[in-house]
Order: structure tokens, then sequence, then C-alpha cells
């Protein structure tokens, strides 16, 4: 009973997000500022993560890939195809939602409990649509940016390591992952990017906005919001691939 | 003017308030007295609409603003200004963006216009040149006042104010108590106060109304508070040992 008590309350949240703003351009410099907090203050992270995910695939991959049988370019057409389909967006976005997950659930959780939410109401601003919609709009628009960017430094990340290591050479790298390459792989990820954009900007908004009690709530909230948001994409995750490949 | 008809609200199977009716003084100081859970605070989240009482109506100039609908309520929202307890400044923002919000929010005004009124309403709450300083470089006073400045800039009809002086010395609270009665009578502001400081009480408060245990247990100006025969409100006015003795002296 309680899952359909917070998803129903969680679409009504959705629903005053389509309100309609009560001035544009306020919204429009949130938006911006909400882009530079979610997408660039995360670009550090996700550079380290990504490279160090290519290169500890390729390194792995190889050392399983031991016969002689096989191919030395198959560890480039599996690191390249990995990296595009599940390590990119998934283990990306899952990093992502405890850093951005929790910060957007304590932001606007301590607006909560310190009535700033309040006062935005009493001045006759949709709370919701103010707080809650550039957040998403920002997520949706700058994580597919920065999973695109994942997928590109975890590949780099493979041909540095592979050639600096002898596993392989960059040419093998390389030709491995164009001969494995489909457009609609790239299609498939960013499906996945976009919707867990929206899953960790959403949930962890939902969690914060509805945050009630003292800091050790808002610590909570923040806890629940990367917990459910790292569970709904591994789900989704699931269900995509279920569904388009 | 606003009037209160037979407000009751629950949370729950708790019932906070039970059949309250008031009517509050335009242009005047009304102050709501009342012990700490006596459902002052939640009066008050039911007369701005932060919550919709179970029954009753909350009319502001003669329209029953729970029978509104969402636009008509932003509307009435707009001639509302709030201090709230702990002052409700947004964190991230500096004094003066504090102050401009509700003016670039919904003033048709030049982006130069609306510093000008900003840094109007900063002197006049006393807090010249602090527009870059955050809130958490402010003092508990100066927060009220910028909370009391934010409160004015769009010249509301009406001041809200939470407990104005909790959390400050006796001599700021004068301060405090003092720049809300004058910004009342200059701008023909009709001010309602949530309070349990009777010094504030009888400093300012022109009409009073005693809250206890969710009920209006009585009505009336501070003439008479210190003269009345109500048990209850004796009890509250003269809980201190000082003010008794005061009473006993004067007797």
């Amino acid at each position: 009973m309680r899952f359909f008590f917070h998803f129903g309350r969680y679409l009504l949240l959705l629903k005053q997000l389509f309100k309609r703003p009560e001035n544009y351009r306020m919204y429009w410099d949130e938006l911006f500022r909400q882009m530079v907090a979610i997408g660039v203050s995360s670009l550090g992270i996700v550079i380290i993560i990504s490279v160090f995910m290519g290169a500890v695939t390729t390194v792995q991959t190889a050392y399983q890939l031991i016969s002689g049988l096989v191919a030395k370019t198959v560890i480039g057409a599996i690191v390249s195809d990995s990296s595009i389909l599940e390590l990119g967006p998934t283990i990306t976005s899952l990093v992502l939602a405890g850093k951005i997950g929790s910060s957007i659930a304590s932001e606007i959780g301590t607006m909560r409990v310190t009535e700033q939410i309040d006062a935005l109401e009493i001045m006759g601003v949709n709370a919701p649509g103010y707080l809650i919609s550039p957040k998403i709009l920002a997520a949706v628009i700058t994580i597919p940016m920065l999973i695109v960017l994942s997928i590109t430094l975890s590949i780099s990340g493979g041909i540095f390591v592979g050639d600096l290591t002898g596993i392989l050479s960059a040419q093998q790298f390389i030709e491995g992952a164009r001969s494995s390459f489909l457009p609609y792989n790239i299609f498939f990820s960013l499906t996945k990017a976009f919707t867990f954009a929206f899953i960790i900007s959403s949930v962890s908004a939902y969690q914060g906005y509805y945050t009630s009690g003292g800091s050790l709530e808002v610590g909570q909230s923040s806890t629940k919001a990367v917990v459910y948001s790292c569970i709904l994409i591994l789900l989704s995750d699931y269900l995509l691939a279920q569904l388009m490949l | 003017m606003i009037a209160l008809k037979n407000i009751s609200k629950s949370f729950g199977d708790k019932k906070i308030l039970e059949n309250i009716s008031l009517h509050f003084q335009p242009g005047k100081v009304n102050m709501i007295i009342g012990a700490s859970g006596s459902g002052k605070s939640v009066l008050m989240k039911l007369m701005v609409g932060l919550h919709l009482p179970d029954t009753g109506s909350i009319e502001y100039d003669g329209q029953d603003y729970v029978s509104l609908d969402r636009n008509e309520r932003s509307e009435v929202r707009k001639q509302i200004g709030m201090l709230f307890q702990n002052s409700a400044l947004f964190d991230s923002l500096t004094v003066e963006q504090n102050v401009l919000f509700p003016l670039s929010m919904f003033s048709p005004g030049s982006h130069a216009d609306n510093i000008k009124r900003v840094n109007f309403c900063l002197d006049r709450v006393g807090l010249a040149n602090t527009n870059k300083l955050y809130p958490a470089e402010l003092s508990g006073g100066m927060k009220k006042r910028v909370g009391i400045a934010r409160a004015i800039v769009l010249n509301p009809k009406y001041l809200f104010c939470d407990e104005p002086n909790s959390g400050l010395d006796p001599l700021t609270s004068i301060v405090i108590d003092e720049l809300i009665r004058e910004i009342t009578q200059e701008y023909n502001i009709t001010t309602i106060i949530n309070s349990h400081d009777m010094n504030s009480v009888m400093e300012i408060g022109d009409q009073i109304a005693y809250i206890y245990k969710g009920r209006k247990e009585w009505e009336g100006d501070k003439a008479t508070i210190l003269t009345t025969d109500n048990q209850l409100l004796n009890e509250f006015v003269f809980a201190t040992n000082f003010l008794r003795q005061f009473r006993d002296k004067s007797r």
C-alpha cells in the first residue's frame, strides 16, 4: 500500500511541474544554474571513473581471453560495446545518482525543513515548478552529454592501457571496435541515458520535497534518494534491455 | 479585512484547532498569543494558505480563500508578506537577491527599478550596505530584518509574522517589534503576529486573541488583558514571578 501512496504522490508532484511558470526568465536562469551544478560539477568524477572503467575492462577481458584462437581485436570489440551498452550509461548513472541525487534531495529537503519552500509558496510561486523542473530539465540535458563523454573516455582508457601494457595495439583495439560497432547501440545507450537522468533527478527531488522534521530526516531523504534511484536505474536498465535488444 | 469563521483543523486523529472565529482589525497590529503547541502556528499557516481548514472559511475582504481556485489564491497570496520564525531566507542567495526575488518574479519593472526598491526596503529596515552578504553571515536580528524587507518589498496588504522575537535578545526584540509597528502604521498594513512574548504584546499589540488548546479562549485589547477575569489567560499572562508581583503591587 505504501508503494502506491508514494507512486501516486510522485505522479501528482510531477503534474505540478507542468504549470505555467510565473516568470520565464527566472526559470531560465535557474535552468542554467542547475546545468552548471549538475553537469559541469560532475565532469571530474565522470572523467576519472570512465578512464579507469575502460582500462580495467581491457585488462580483465584480456585475462579471460587468454586462448590463442581468439583474435586480439575481440578485446577492442568487447570493451567498446560494453562501454557503449552498459558501462558508460549504467555505471556513470549509478555514480551520478550518488553525487547528484544526494545533492538534490538534501538541497530541497533543507529548504523544506527551514521553511524556504513555504516562503516560496506564500509569495505565490509554484514551488515544485520553480525548484524541481529546472533540475529535471538540467539533468536530462547534461547527463546524456556526460554519458557520451564517459563512453568516449572509457574506450580511450581501454586503448591507452591496452597499448601501454602490450595487451593489444591501439590499431588492433580500434579495428575490433569498428568491426562490432552498430549505430543502434548509440541510440539504445542514449535512451538509457535520458531515462536514468529523469529517474535520478525526479526521484531525488521527490524525496527532498516531502522531507519533514529536521537535519536527521534530511540525511535520511538523501540516503533514500540514492538507494531508490540506484534500484530504479537497475530495474529500468533490465527492462530497456529486454524491450530494445 | 481578514475574518476567520468557525475554523477547525485536524491532522489524522489529532484535533489542532476547533471552531475558531476571529476578526482582524485593518491597519493595526493583531496578535495571536498562546502557549507552545496551542495551535497558533497552524492557524497562521491556514491563514496564508499553506494548509486548508477542515471546516470554516477564511475571508480576505469578504472573499472566501478556501473556495478560490489556484490562480485566484495565487493573486491573494501576492497581497501577503510573511516573516517566518527562522526567517526562511534562501541560503544560496545574497541579502539583495533574497529581497529582489519576489520583485523579479512578479514585478513588471526594470531590473534597475527593482534594485532601487530593494535598496529602499533594506534601508528602511536599517540594513543598508549589506546587499552582498549571505544569510549565513548575518546575526539572528539581521536575518529577521531581511525577512521583513523581503515581506514588504511587494507592498503587501497583510503582514504575517510567526514568532518574530524567537531566539532574539531583549534589546533586539524591541527593535524588531518597533520596526513591525512602524511599518504597519507607515504603509497601513494589517499585521498579524503569532507570539508568546508578553513584552511584545504589551509594546505593540492593538488587538489580542488568546488561543488555548486549539480554541479561542479570549479576545480583546491590551488595556483589558491585564484586568480580565479569565483564569486561563491570567495563568498565561502572569506566568512569571515578575509580572505576578507587578500585578499584586498594582492591586
